[in-house]
Parts: C-alpha cells; sequence; structure tokens
C-alpha cells in the first residue's frame, strides 16, 4: 500500500497506582502478581479527565508533530471501549478540539482493545482510495476493572492518535501492509448499562490473545513473505507484561525486539491506546530504515496486524511534541483511597 | 448551563478563541462585539489564542464549589496569557503546595462539569504546569 503514518501523538495522565496499593486492599501477595502479571503500576485519570480529555491531548500532540493543517484531516476514527456517551461521538469532540471540523466524517469504533488499530485500517482504505487527505484514528481509554478483580491491576487510561496520509516527504514511517484475523470468541464482554467487564480468566489466554495474535503475525508475515529476522522491533497488545513476551517467543522474536515497546510494566494496559502507544515507544527511538511488526488484539476476538518501515522524516518531526516516556516519567502515585475517590467510587 | 450556552461557546471553551481589534492590535477574550478601546472604530475578527501563559495570581480552594467537591482542595488562578489578556481557571495536576506566582503553564482541554449524570458533559480549559 502507498500509505503511511504522517504523526503521531500520546498521553498518559498523570496518576500512577502501585500493585502493592491494590494487593494490600484484597490480600493478594503483591511479588506474586508483579511476577505473574510483570506489572508494577498503573496509569489512573484524574478526575477531570476521560477518554474524550485522553484522545484530545493525544491529537494535539499528533497535529503538532506532522505539522499538518488540521483542516486537511478528512476522517477521524476513535477507538475506545470507555467512550463518555453511549449515544454522542467522542470523534466530534476530539474534531472541534482539534479545529478539524467541518469538512471532515468522524465516528467512534468499538472493538475492546483493538478498535484504534481498526481506526488505523479505515483511514489506511479512504486515504488509498483517494477519498481523503489525512485520517486520524485514536486509541483511548480509561478502562475499569471492577474491585477485587485482577483486571484491578492492569486496566490503566491513556491514549494515541495517529495521523494516516499518502507516502510521501510527510510520512515519518510507511504503513506497507495490514493482515486481521477475526472470530467469535467471547473471552471479555461488558453487558449494557453494567460497569464492569467480566471475562473468562484463564480462557482469555491460549484460545483468545495468542490464538488471534500469533496467527494475525503469521498470516501477516506469509503474506509479505518476511521472518521475524527482518523486523528491527516488534510491538503486541499488552495485557499485561507477560503476554507480548511469551507471544513474541513463540513467534521466534528476541526479547531486544520486544522490550523498546512493551509499557505495560509502567503503566498497565491502557486498552484501545496500548499497541498503538507501544508503536509510537518504538518510533520515539527508531532509526530510518528499521522495519517494525505491530500486532493489537481486541477481546471478542480479534487481531490487526501491520508492517511499518521507518523513513528519513522522522529524525526531523519526532521531537515536535512530547515522547511516550516523557509522559511515563511524569508522574504521581497515589494510594488506594484517592483511586477510589478518582474512580467516583466514592462520591462525596 | 443550558446546552445552547454550553455549545455556543465552544470555540472558546476548547480553542480559546477571542477576538482580534484590527484597528488596535488588542486581543479579546472572552471575545466580544465592540472593542473596548477603538469602540466604533473597531475591527473585531476572531482569533485563537496560544495556549500558553503563566501563573499571575492563585488561591486554594478548600470550600468547594459545586460539581467541585471530589476535587478539593484545588488550584484556581488567574492566568495571564502570552496574547495578553487574563483568565481565571483551574490549575489540574498540580499539588497546592508546589505552584508558584509567575509558573508556566498551558491551558489544556478537560473535563469542567456535567448537567447531571443524564446530562450533557462540559468540556473545557484548564491549566497545567509545563
Amino acid at each position: 500500500m502507498d500509505v503511511g503514518i504522517v504523526g503521531y501523538g500520546v498521553y498518559i495522565p498523570w496518576y500512577r497506582i502501585r500493585v502493592e496499593e491494590i494487593a494490600k486492599v484484597w490480600g493478594d501477595d503483591p511479588e506474586n502478581i508483579k511476577r505473574g502479571l510483570l506489572v508494577e503500576e498503573k496509569s489512573v485519570p484524574g478526575p477531570d479527565e476521560d477518554t474524550a480529555t485522553i484522545a484530545v491531548e493525544a491529537a494535539r500532540n499528533a497535529v503538532k508533530q506532522a505539522g499538518i493543517d488540521p483542516q486537511g484531516i478528512g476522517a477521524i476514527y476513535v477507538g475506545s471501549e470507555s467512550h463518555p456517551y453511549a449515544v454522542k461521538p467522542t470523534a466530534t469532540i476530539v474534531a472541534e478540539a482539534i479545529e478539524a471540523t467541518p469538512d471532515l466524517t468522524a465516528a467512534d469504533y468499538e472493538f475492546a482493545c483493538k478498535a484504534g488499530t481498526a481506526g488505523i485500517q479505515t483511514c489506511m482504505g479512504a486515504v488509498e482510495a483517494g477519498m481523503i487527505k489525512y485520517g486520524m484514528a485514536i486509541g483511548s481509554d480509561t478502562a475499569q476493572g471492577a474491585p477485587g478483580d485482577p483486571l484491578e491491576y492492569t486496566a490503566a487510561a491513556g491514549g494515541c492518535a495517529f495521523i494516516v496520509g499518502k507516502n510521501g516527504s510527510e510520512t515519518l514511517a510507511t504503513i506497507d501492509d495490514t493482515y486481521s484475523y477475526t472470530t467469535d470468541t467471547p473471552d471479555f464482554w461488558r453487558r449494557d448499562m453494567r460497569p464492569y467487564p467480566k471475562h473468562g480468566g484463564r480462557f482469555t489466554g491460549k484460545p483468545a490473545y495468542f490464538k488471534h495474535v500469533l496467527s494475525a503475525a503469521n498470516g501477516l508475515l506469509r503474506k509479505l513473505q518476511l521472518t521475524p529476522q527482518d523486523f528491527a522491533y516488534v510491538v503486541f497488545h499488552q495485557p499485561n507484561g507477560k503476554f507480548p513476551m511469551h507471544a513474541a517467543e513463540e513467534l521466534g522474536f528476541s526479547k531486544e525486539q520486544v522490550v523498546p515497546g512493551l509499557l505495560a510494566p509502567k503503566i498497565g494496559n491502557t486498552y484501545s491506546g496500548s499497541a498503538m502507544m507501544g508503536l509510537a515507544a518504538v518510533l520515539d527511538q527508531a532509526k530510518p530504515g528499521e522495519r517494525i511488526l505491530v500486532v493489537s488484539y481486541g477481546s471478542g476476538a480479534g487481531s490487526d496486524a501491520f508492517s511499518i518501515v521507518v523513513r528519513d522524516t522522522i529524525e526531523k518531526k519526532r521531537n515536535a511534541a512530547p515522547k511516550v516516556l516523557d509522559y511515563v516519567n511524569r508522574k504521581v502515585n497515589i494510594d488506594y483511597a484517592a483511586y477510589v475517590k478518582f474512580r467516583r467510587l466514592l462520591v462525596k | 448551563m443550558a446546552v445552547p450556552r454550553f455549545w455556543r461557546e465552544i470555540p472558546n471553551r476548547y480553542n480559546l478563541v477571542g477576538a482580534r481589534c484590527g484597528n488596535c492590535n488588542k486581543v479579546l477574550f472572552p471575545p466580544r462585539y465592540i472593542c473596548p478601546y477603538c469602540r466604533r472604530m473597531g475591527k473585531l475578527e476572531p482569533y485563537r489564542l496560544k495556549r500558553r501563559g503563566k501563573v499571575l495570581s492563585y488561591t486554594v480552594v478548600h470550600i468547594a464549589a459545586n460539581g467541585f467537591e471530589d476535587q478539593a482542595p484545588y488550584l484556581l488562578a488567574i492566568i495571564e496569557l502570552e496574547d495578553g489578556p487574563r483568565l481565571t481557571a483551574q490549575i489540574t495536576d498540580c499539588n497546592p503546595d508546589e505552584i508558584k506566582i509567575g509558573d508556566e503553564v498551558e491551558m489544556i482541554f478537560r473535563r469542567m462539569g456535567e448537567e447531571s449524570q443524564d446530562g450533557v458533559i462540559y468540556y473545557g480549559f484548564k491549566a497545567r504546569r509545563i
């Protein structure tokens, strides 16, 4: 395909809660949890943040980095499982806040943790077809885990925006191709009007995450006739720190290829933002010519795989907006009491 | 706040769109229909203010306004924007004992409140230390 990334931007809230703080409340052994999930702490949205505000901060960073006129953006798709409204798009709020209105199309996507990468694919199609000049795809979430559920250790908040355009002097990386693998697998769900998701415990692993991630990765490698050795980096969806490491090992990637894009140990699972933010972290440090494999995963279930090659333009653009590590390191730790207040479980 | 009023003010609240007088070049926020300096000579046009400014003065609010109870104690400040206008805004993502007069801030997009659990959500600007 003749499309690429014109700019990207991320945002991670300021607050963090450590595994120890949550484990103390529920009588779990924190060392056991940290070893089992490979997660130390997770990001927590402030009381005045939601999926829309996170999406706006990421989108503004992406526009700044891309250096484009936002009026050239012809489509905005916001993928999330925590849109602030059940009916009323987040995408229109973002479009207004980055001054891309009114000549564009916009919609919200929902596919658990892969709704953001589904947006990237839509933008790729629309750009390739000449329907739009630029398309913006955002993955943004303020994920919720029920109190006491193992999800509570990882359900985090953050967002990432990518601007897709035709390959040319503006693109900082080329998206060679994409491949998706989708089946009906009920490993994780949230029913209407319910505040917290339910999941199948261990069922979320082998028949769900691993089956789809590995199949999408293998499908793309086959399609492009590439091997893991052709890639400098690999990024997977990160429900925890452990799953991506296992997926990499299974596919024949080394630890060195995974670690630069592995953010879950420090910020948890940012859901729709997770794989996209891992890609942003890799782009923050990648050299021109290097190839990156990205594989998202959304419960329910499906995976989108992308092969991306970094171009020279990256050197000019990547310092124009805050980097992923700037946000990872900008933090303050809170206790469980502040956490439940911020999540509006305790209301004055 | 009524929904139409909030909707009318979206450009000001989301993107700091004020007005600039083509006659005296002064920047005004919130926007006005008549330039207070040039009166009928004024030529006001929409102008998007830069999102940078500094803290001119601040206070720590312990007795919160309705809808802000969960955030007390919080910081309320007068921000002088690079373009000149001064505005009142909450400073977010900051411990109240860490702010100083003169601190550089950027105006960011945050949730300001909601009409009710069933009502619309109001978004707008707050300040964050750089």
